[in-house]
């Protein structure tokens, strides 16, 4: 079954036009559950209240403020907000190409698969340039009144879009120190390198499955029906002690050894 | 409304609690860690007030007898037909995948930058949860070293995740990837069959590609909306516009959740071991917001 776009727009790059129409290219699978109320099962619904007189406030009443410091906000009204949406526009505009190991990975946020809008060699001949050069554009585009950045790349042959998170988004890791202790011995190091060595392999997404969903669905049918459900735990093997790493290091490699 | 529930349910308050504790495995070795998020989602810094400038704060309440709820008197149902919910408890569920739940084992190790973007989700760090952290310098210095990732499934918060470690900096990271099933192909999606086209074209592309490279400029990725609304909020205060009094816990000053999250962070990561969160139901995690607020 073919999905539904949900947006369209024009990769603006210079002279270059080509007219996408856009349809995600992942599929949600969580499982939602619903807050109740204990004793009588009812859903629980949330209510807004008034932080000085506990009184209900309704949600067309409420309005925005953004915290300053030393206990103040300032309240933002909706006319105010409104100035600050960016404008309407159907530009998904190309503002460099860069090359993918510059994006760390951590940007990376939602994709989509482009399609053609009309002009079906325009898109494709975008495509195969890009996978030509090995280039990602860095895109930039406002759908549903907010603004996105995202990487256009070629996948497949086709064109992807994936958009990047905002530099504010991400906590760098720049400001955080490292754990600090005594210095590791060479031979902890030979043998965490010799470990994860042998236990190198590709990556195949395909190997990995998601089994957990089905059996909470399982869970659910087991009480649905009355039943109850086998409750095991699982205790987690005790951390060795700094002294005792090389020994489990040993070990591992043993192990790996004798199973390979 | 059961989306808003689930949002309510996996949004963090401050960020500053570890969403998942337990141990990461390679071989024999294993190192207990903590799990903090890396990101922190955009428009946070926005606070819901009443017509009267006070601050709202969300109340729990039941559909059925309009009682005001404690996060006690909460639990998680499942509807199987309209109206009518199991109940299932934090227990069962982790019982499904007892393991899974406690344990991220790295039965295997790739190149970290093997691992197509499009997999990635979202990000973590992990910091040392245990006096020692040994283990944890040894796996972070031989992975980053090597430019590895290594690869498992685990289970947080009632859902089974891909994830890749990384390391940086002597800092270990989790980065959760879809699954192979969760991302369509371009068949699935219905996209057109490829349209021959000339080598002319491609080349005249490729041209605008080579004079339009650039180094990425972090500015490319700043958020454009945020400094509009930082500008407009620094305006009205110079013109002491429109400003309300709230207590100095309400509003701590900008920035001060990231901040503390550093500091978290950086105390964990210093060695000391992070204090280790109990393992809290939804039901004390709604009432545990509800007494922040």
């Amino acid at each position: 079954m073919a999905a539904r776009a949900i947006w369209k727009g024009v990769i603006k790059a210079g002279t270059l036009e080509v007219p996408v129409k856009l349809y995600s290219a992942v599929t949600d699978r969580t499982v939602h559950f619903r807050l109740l109320h204990k004793t009588d099962k009812a859903p629980v619904k949330q209510q807004l209240v008034s932080s000085e007189t506990g009184e209900a406030v309704d949600y067309k009443e409420v309005r925005k403020a953004y915290p300053l410091s030393r206990g103040r906000m300032v309240i933002l009204e909706d006319e105010e907000l409104e100035k600050l949406q960016p404008e309407d526009s159907r530009d998904i505009e190309i503002t460099r190409f860069v090359d993918p190991s510059e994006i760390d990975p951590r940007f990376y946020d939602r994709s989509y698969y482009l399609g053609p809008d009309g002009d079906a060699k325009a898109y494709f001949a975008a495509a195969e340039a890009l996978a030509r050069k090995g280039k990602e554009g860095i895109a930039k585009w406002v759908m549903r009144d907010r603004e996105y950045a995202g990487a256009l790349k070629e996948e497949d042959g086709y064109l992807m879009l994936i958009v990047l998170r905002h530099a504010g988004e991400i906590i760098d890791a720049d400001a955080l120190k490292p754990p600090g202790g005594r210095a590791l011995q060479k031979r902890e190091i030979e043998m965490a390198e010799q470990l994860l060595t042998a236990l190198h392999g590709e990556f195949d997404p395909s190997e990995y499955r998601d089994e957990y969903h089905e059996r909470v669905m399982e869970l659910v049918e087991t009480k649905a029906k009355g039943r109850k459900p086998k409750v095991t735990k699982f205790r987690p093997r005790a951390a060795a002690k700094d002294d005792q790493l090389d020994d489990v290091l040993a070990a591992s490699l043993a192990k790996v050894k004798k199973s390979a | 409304m059961a989306e808003e529930q689930e949002d309510l349910e996996s949004s963090a308050p401050s960020g500053i609690r570890s969403f998942w504790t337990g141990t990461i495995s390679f071989g024999l070795v294993t190192v207990p860690v903590a799990l903090y998020a890396a990101t922190r989602s955009r428009g946070t810094a926005m606070r819901m007030v009443a017509p009267d400038g006070s601050p709202v704060e969300r109340r729990y309440v039941c559909s059925k007898d309009e009682k005001t709820l404690d996060g006690d008197d909460i639990a998680r149902g499942y509807e199987i037909d309209k109206g009518k919910f199991v109940v299932v408890t934090d227990d069962e569920l982790e019982a499904i995948e007892p393991r899974k739940s406690r344990e991220i084992d790295l039965s295997r190790f790739v190149d970290a930058d093997s691992i197509d973007p499009v997999y990635f989700d979202r990000g973590y760090f992990l910091v040392p949860s245990s006096g020692t952290n040994k283990a944890y310098r040894l796996l972070a210095e031989v992975m980053e070293k090597k430019k590895y990732a290594g690869i498992a499934t685990f289970v947080m918060r009632a859902k089974e995740y891909l994830v890749a470690i990384l390391s940086e900096n002597g800092i270990l990271r989790a980065e959760t990837l879809r699954f192979d099933d969760e991302i369509r192909t371009p068949a699935d999606v219905g996209l057109p069959k490829k349209t021959k086209v000339s080598a002319a074209e491609v080349k005249k592309v490729e041209a605008q590609i080579t004079r339009r490279t650039k180094k990425l400029a972090l500015g490319e990725l700043a958020d454009d909306y945020a400094e509009r609304l930082e500008k407009l909020v620094a305006a009205k205060e110079r013109k002491r516009e429109d400003i309300v009094r709230v207590s100095e816990e309400e509003s701590p000053g900008e920035g001060a959740e990231v901040v503390d999250l550093l500091a978290v962070l950086s105390r964990s990561l210093g060695g000391g071991g992070v204090r280790k969160p109990a393992r809290r139901s939804a039901a004390s995690e709604a009432k545990k917001r509800a007494k922040r607020k």
